[in-house]
C-alpha cells in the first residue's frame, strides 16, 4: 500500500470531488437550487456561525449520520469546514458511500463569512441541556433544533388533576420551557388514586403550589405560571393568548365550551382528552391558520353542538374512573402537544381516539368540521365568549359566587 | 345485523355489555333494536323528534353517520356502529 503525507492525501481527494467557490455556491443556492449543505465542523466550530440551512454533522459521525439527512445517493450534497482541507476530505468518503453528486466549498466557512455573506448563529443546548435531553436530540424527528423549540415553547393546562397530572410532568420532563396552569382547587385525599403530581404530604395545599415543586423537581428548568384561579369567560382570553398551546383536563361542559371558543378565536391547538370510568377520547382541535399554512380541522362545537342537559352524563365523581386511565389519557395528550411544538408526525386532528381499558381497544373514528358550526363554520353566529355555566343550562356564575367552588375541579 | 358499540355512560342499561349485536338494515332500525332489548337506549340516543342528540355522536365504523346518510345509513353484518356521548362529567 503506498504511503501518503498529509499534503497528498488532500490532494488525492480534491482530485476525486468538485469544488466550488462560495460565489458559485451563493449563486445556486439564491437560484433555489435543492442543495443539501453539511457543515463537517467540530461543535464549538458550528455555534460561532454557520450558513443557513446547514445541517451540522460534525466528521466523525458524518458517514454514520448522512443518509438519515440525504438518502438519495444522486442528490447533491454541499461540504463545508472552516478552510477547505477537511471537507475535501469528508467529501471522499461520501463518494464512497456512492453519492455521487459531492462538491466541497473552497475556503470553507471563512470565504464564505469573508465575502460578507450572511450566516446564522445557532441557538444552542447547554452542556447539561445536551446530557439531559441527549435520548431526544439522537430522534430524527426531534434533533437539537426540536430540543429548542420545546424549551422555547409555551404550553398551558387546564386543570392540574388526573389528566393534568402525567401531560405536565412529561412535559416538564421533555423540557417545555413554560408549564401554565388553571387550577383553583386544593389536594384532597381522594384525589391521590390518580393525580400523580400531588402527594400525602400536599393534602390541603393548592394543587397549582404542589404541581409547581413536582414539576421542579423533574426539571427545574422549566418555568410554571400558576393561576389558582377558575378559568372564565372574564379572564380566558387574556391567559391564553400567552401560550402556543392548550391542554385541555377539565371535567365539566362549561369549560370545555369556553376553552374551545377561546382557542379557536385566537387560533390555537387545543388538545383535548376526556375521561369516564374505564374509557377515554382524544383529539385535537386545531384551527385553521391560512396565514401559517394550517389547514385545521373540527372544534368541539362541530363535535358536540350542544350540551347534554344537566345530569344526563354523570361525572367521575359521581361514577368513579379507574387511577390509571388518566394516565393513559393525559400522557397521549402530552404526546400530540409535543408533536404539534416540534412539527413531527401527524396531529390527531380530525379523528377521535376512543381508548377502552376493559376490551384495551383503540380506535380512531373520523371527525369532520361542520360548516354551520357557530364558532368555526362559514358563517359564525359565536363571535365572543359566552355566559357558558348558562349555555349549559346551569345557573350562571354572576348569579352564583358559590358556583367558584364547583366548577374547575379537574377530573 | 351489525354490531352496536354501547358507550360506557349508557352499559347500566345493556347489563354492562360493550356489545351489542343486533337486526336491522339501517342506523335507526339499529336504534329500535337494540332499545327492544334493553329498554331506554332510544331516549338516550335521540331526542324527541327523534334524531340523534346533539352532544351524541353515531360513527359506522370510522365514518360519522351525518357525512353518510345519517339515521337512514345502511349497515351490513360487518359493520361496526359505535355511540359516542360527549364526556367530561358533570360537575366534579
Amino acid at each position: 500500500m503506498s504511503q501518503l503525507n498529509r499534503d497528498q492525501l488532500v490532494q488525492l481527494a480534491k482530485s476525486q470531488i468538485t469544488e466550488i467557490s462560495a460565489r458559485e455556491l451563493k449563486r445556486r443556492l439564491d437560484a433555489g437550487e435543492d442543495l443539501t449543505v453539511v457543515d463537517v465542523r467540530e461543535r464549538d466550530e458550528f455555534v460561532q456561525g454557520h450558513l443557513p440551512d446547514a445541517v451540522f454533522i460534525p466528521r466523525g459521525f458524518l458517514e454514520l449520520q448522512i443518509e438519515q439527512h440525504q438518502p438519495d445517493r444522486s442528490q447533491p450534497l454541499v461540504v463545508y469546514c472552516a478552510g477547505g482541507v477537511r471537507s475535501a476530505l469528508a467529501a471522499r468518503n461520501l463518494k464512497e458511500m456512492g453519492y455521487t453528486n459531492v462538491i466541497s466549498l473552497i475556503g470553507g466557512f471563512n470565504d464564505w463569512k469573508n465575502v460578507g455573506f450572511a450566516f446564522k448563529i445557532p441557538t444552542v443546548l447547554t452542556q447539561e441541556q445536551r446530557i439531559r435531553y441527549s435520548r431526544h436530540t439522537m430522534l430524527n424527528d426531534v434533533g437539537e433544533a426540536g430540543q429548542i423549540k420545546l424549551l422555547e415553547s409555551k404550553i398551558l393546562l387546564i386543570g392540574a388533576g388526573g389528566l393534568g397530572s402525567p401531560a405536565a410532568m412529561y412535559l416538564a420532563a421533555a423540557g417545555v420551557g413554560t408549564l401554565g396552569i388553571v387550577d383553583f382547587d386544593t389536594v384532597d385525599v381522594s384525589n391521590l388514586q390518580r393525580q400523580l403530581l400531588h402527594g400525602n404530604k400536599d393534602v390541603g395545599r393548592p394543587k397549582v403550589d404542589s404541581a409547581a415543586d413536582r414539576i421542579h423537581d423533574i426539571n427545574p428548568d422549566v418555568i410554571v405560571k400558576g393561576y389558582r384561579e377558575p378559568i372564565t369567560s372574564a379572564n380566558a382570553l387574556d391567559i391564553i393568548r400567552d401560550y402556543d398551546l392548550v391542554i385541555n383536563g377539565s371535567d365539566n361542559f362549561p369549560t370545555r365550551y369556553l376553552v374551545n371558543d377561546a382557542c379557536q378565536f385566537l387560533n390555537k391547538p387545543l388538545v383535548d382528552g376526556s375521561i369516564f370510568m374505564f374509557e377515554g377520547q382524544v383529539t385535537v382541535y386545531q384551527p385553521e391558520d391560512a396565514a401559517r399554512g394550517i389547514e385545521g380541522g373540527p372544534c368541539y362545537r362541530c363535535l358536540y353542538p350542544d350540551p347534554p342537559p344537566p345530569g344526563e352524563v354523570p361525572s367521575c365523581a359521581e361514577a368513579g374512573v379507574l387511577g390509571v386511565l388518566p394516565g393513559i389519557v393525559g400522557s397521549i395528550q402530552a404526546v400530540e402537544a409535543i408533536k404539534l411544538i416540534i412539527g413531527a408526525g401527524e396531529a390527531l386532528v380530525g379523528r377521535l381516539l376512543m381508548i377502552d381499558t376493559l376490551d384495551m381497544s383503540f380506535r380512531t373514528l373520523k371527525i369532520k368540521r361542520n360548516p354551520e358550526c357557530p364558532v368555526c363554520g362559514d358563517h359564525p353566529t359565536v363571535t365572543e365568549l359566552i355566559d357558558y355555566e348558562q349555555f349549559c343550562g346551569m345557573p350562571s356564575r354572576n348569579d352564583h359566587v358559590e358556583s367558584n367552588e364547583r366548577a374547575l375541579v379537574a377530573a | 345485523m351489525a354490531t352496536v358499540m354501547v358507550p360506557t355512560p349508557l352499559r347500566r342499561l345493556t347489563g354492562g355489555q360493550a356489545k351489542v349485536i343486533v337486526e336491522g338494515n339501517d342506523i335507526a332500525s339499529l336504534i329500535h333494536a337494540v332499545d327492544q332489548k334493553f329498554p331506554g337506549i332510544a331516549e338516550k340516543v335521540l331526542d324527541g323528534d327523534g334524531n340523534v342528540k346533539r352532544f351524541i355522536n353515531v360513527f359506522v365504523n370510522e365514518s360519522e353517520i351525518r357525512t353518510l346518510q345519517g339515521l337512514e345509513t345502511p349497515v351490513s353484518e360487518t359493520d361496526r356502529v359505535s355511540i359516542v356521548p360527549a364526556m367530561a362529567g358533570g360537575q366534579g
